[in-house]
């Protein structure tokens, strides 16, 4: 657990970057600090590391005061992934992931091979441990950072706007990675970003920071969606908050019927889904007769049945060019169709439950 | 020319080549061990530096020969002391390298330095172990300009009996025999080269990172 009771930063320059923040970040969870350019998330971060110290008011970090103590050793116990990664060019992969177990004195050969361990965890082919940083992508200079910070297995993680110099689809495969990770590591993260919706989906908690460095709000990113304590988080979250919050309402959406037809068979009047030899969607077609390649049109985006959310659901109906959704199991067959009235059915049936 | 004479000469050649490249050569080292420390403490803050650096600049600009007549009196060393020459070139590569040492520092991105303090590094070891490597390529360069410039400067010591391969200039001016000239400058020439080739090549040794980049 981090607490932040009462902590004020007022910078030399008479800057109020912190204003009185009382805050308590959960042991194991992920907790989002989120806000405008300058609100002062990333000075918030740096006091639980003591990179900056506080002006005032106190920060414990599973009960210990930051302030007592060793600043360096505090931090060997604190992982850190710095924005756009910070990695030691001169150094290799391997041995900048290893940079705080040799700090904390382990052997080198056992510090290496730490680092081979954590490449393989956060999903870097082995043949980049001799590389230096330059050599590659931005995408994985990123993992390389969250490596190096989990090198010496520290319970509290923090990460800077981590994903933030990188293009939308790598950041979306990094953000997964980061979810699945956690579950198996359980790490007590306090993650910085500008974007809600970056918050709103690593989040368990979200602070949202108001510029002055005042505390806006602090509740799981449902509630968030749901409820914004005041115009600013309203504003803030943004214009179709209503259309995300579905992204949390994991309520079963009843299929209807689909008669998919494959490559060369014919089709029936209307929209036919079409499939491949395993029952997997390819596509649609809109004309009778008999189905050719060159005639499919690419279909939209597939709900997984069972597991999906009512916002995939309703994507997939909204994205489909038929206007019926596709549902798929487990194995990505078809497992039927979705209307957006079947979600919007659902969501009212989830109301009146809650 | 009179070629032979290179020959039955061997001797004097061998041993004034020596005399240069040490009197060239240890200025930079202790210079730059010097300047280290110097220029880490001109990086530190603008206000050090606004005093460092035109200081550095000062030195710099004052005449060889001057050095060489005036430091006799400070350090109280014989006029034909080699020492003076040493001490006089180990005060232009300070000079010189200062500089060099702020801009590298200063040029090290401050994500890497915070990167490092964030990950547990102490101010002393993160100095030797981010700071300082990454300021090796400039700090090459400047290296560079200060070895090539001690190498010409010693030749001036050869105005007060201390100068090595200068020695064969005024030699040769005295006795009007411009073989021992011209054999001097082509050494001193060659001499630059090699030691420019080397620090060059060690630079590239020390830095594999730096040829990535590109
Ligand atoms: N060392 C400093 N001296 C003076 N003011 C500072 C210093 N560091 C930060 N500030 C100021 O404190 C405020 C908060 O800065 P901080 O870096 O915490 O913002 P941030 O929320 O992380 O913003 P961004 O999203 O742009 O990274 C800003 O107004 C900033 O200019
Ligand atoms: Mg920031």
């Amino acid at each position: 657990m981090i607490e932040f009771r009462g902590v004020t930063k007022r910078f030399a320059d008479g800057t109020v970057a912190v204003d009185g923040l009382d805050l308590t970040v959960e042991s194991g969870r992920i907790t989002v600090f989120v806000g405008p350019s300058g609100c002062g998330k990333t000075t918030s971060l740096r006091m639980i590391n003591r990179m900056i110290e506080p002006s005032s008011g106190t920060i414990t970090v599973e009960g210990r005061d930051v302030m007592a103590g060793d600043p360096a050793d505090l931090r060997r116990g604190i992982g850190y992934v710095i924005q756009q990664a910070g990695l030691f060019p001169h150094k290799t992969i391997r041995d900048n992931i290893a940079t705080v177990p040799l700090l904390l004195g382990w052997k080198k050969p056992q510090a290496r091979a730490r680092a081979e361990e954590l490449m393989e965890i956060v999903g870097l082919g082995p043949e980049m441990a001799g590389r230096y940083p330059a050599q590659l992508s931005g995408g994985q200079q990123q993992r390389v950072g969250v490596a190096r910070a989990l090198a010496a297995d520290p319970p509290v993680l923090l990460m800077d706007e981590p994903f933030s110099a990188v293009d939308p689809v790598v950041r979306e495969n990094l953000q997964d990675e980061l979810l699945r990770l956690q579950e198996d590591l359980g790490k007590t993260i306090v993650f910085v970003t500008h974007d809600i919706d970056e918050a709103v989906k690593l989040g368990d908690k979200v602070a949202v920071f108001r510029t002055g460095g005042h505390l806006a709000q602090y509740a799981s990113p449902a509630e968030l969606l749901a409820r914004p304590a005041d115009d600013f988080v309203d504003g803030f979250v943004g214009r179709d908050r209503g259309y995300r919050t579905l992204g949390f309402l994991e309520q079963d959406v009843p299929l209807g019927a689909l008669t998919p037809v494959r490559v060369g068979a014919t089709a029936g009047d209307g929209w036919t889904l079409v499939v491949d030899g395993e029952d997997r969607p390819i596509g649609w077609v809109s004309s009778q007769g008999v189905v050719e390649e060159a005639a499919i049109i690419p279909g939209g985006t597939l709900h997984p049945a069972g597991s999906g959310s009512l916002r995939s659901a309703l994507d997939s109906a909204l994205s489909s060019p038929s206007g019926q959704g596709v549902a798929v199991d487990d194995g990505g067959r078809v497992a039927g169709s979705i209307s957006a009235d079947a979600v919007l059915a659902a969501l009212a049936a989830s109301r009146e439950a809650a | 020319m009179v070629w032979d004479w290179i020959p039955r000469n061997t001797d004097l050649i061998v041993r004034l080549l020596g005399v240069h490249t040490v009197l060239a050569l240890v200025p930079v080292v202790v210079g730059l061990v010097i300047a280290v420390p110097v220029g880490w403490l001109a990086s530190r803050s603008t206000g050090l530096r606004s005093v460092l650096i035109p200081a550095a600049s000062v030195l710099y600009t004052i005449p060889s020969l001057a050095v060489f007549i005036v430091l006799p009196a400070i350090l109280g060393t014989q006029i034909l002391d080699p020492l003076n020459v040493v001490v006089a070139l180990t005060i232009y590569t300070v000079a010189l390298l200062v500089r060099s040492v702020a801009d590298a520092l200063a040029a090290v991105p401050a994500l890497v330095v915070a990167a490092a303090t964030a990950m547990g590094y102490r101010p002393g070891k993160r100095f030797v172990s981010v700071e300082l490597p990454l300021a090796v390529p400039v700090l090459v360069a400047g290296l560079r300009v200060a070895a090539v410039s001690n190498i010409s400067l010693v030749s001036v010591g050869a105005l007060i009996g201390v100068g090595g391969l200068g020695q064969l200039f005024t030699e040769g001016y005295q006795r009007d025999f411009p073989t021992e000239i011209i054999t001097g400058i082509v050494l001193i020439v060659a001499l630059a080269l090699v030691v420019d080739g080397l620090l060059v090549l060690a630079g590239r040794v020390v830095t594999p990172w730096a040829r990535v980049a590109a």
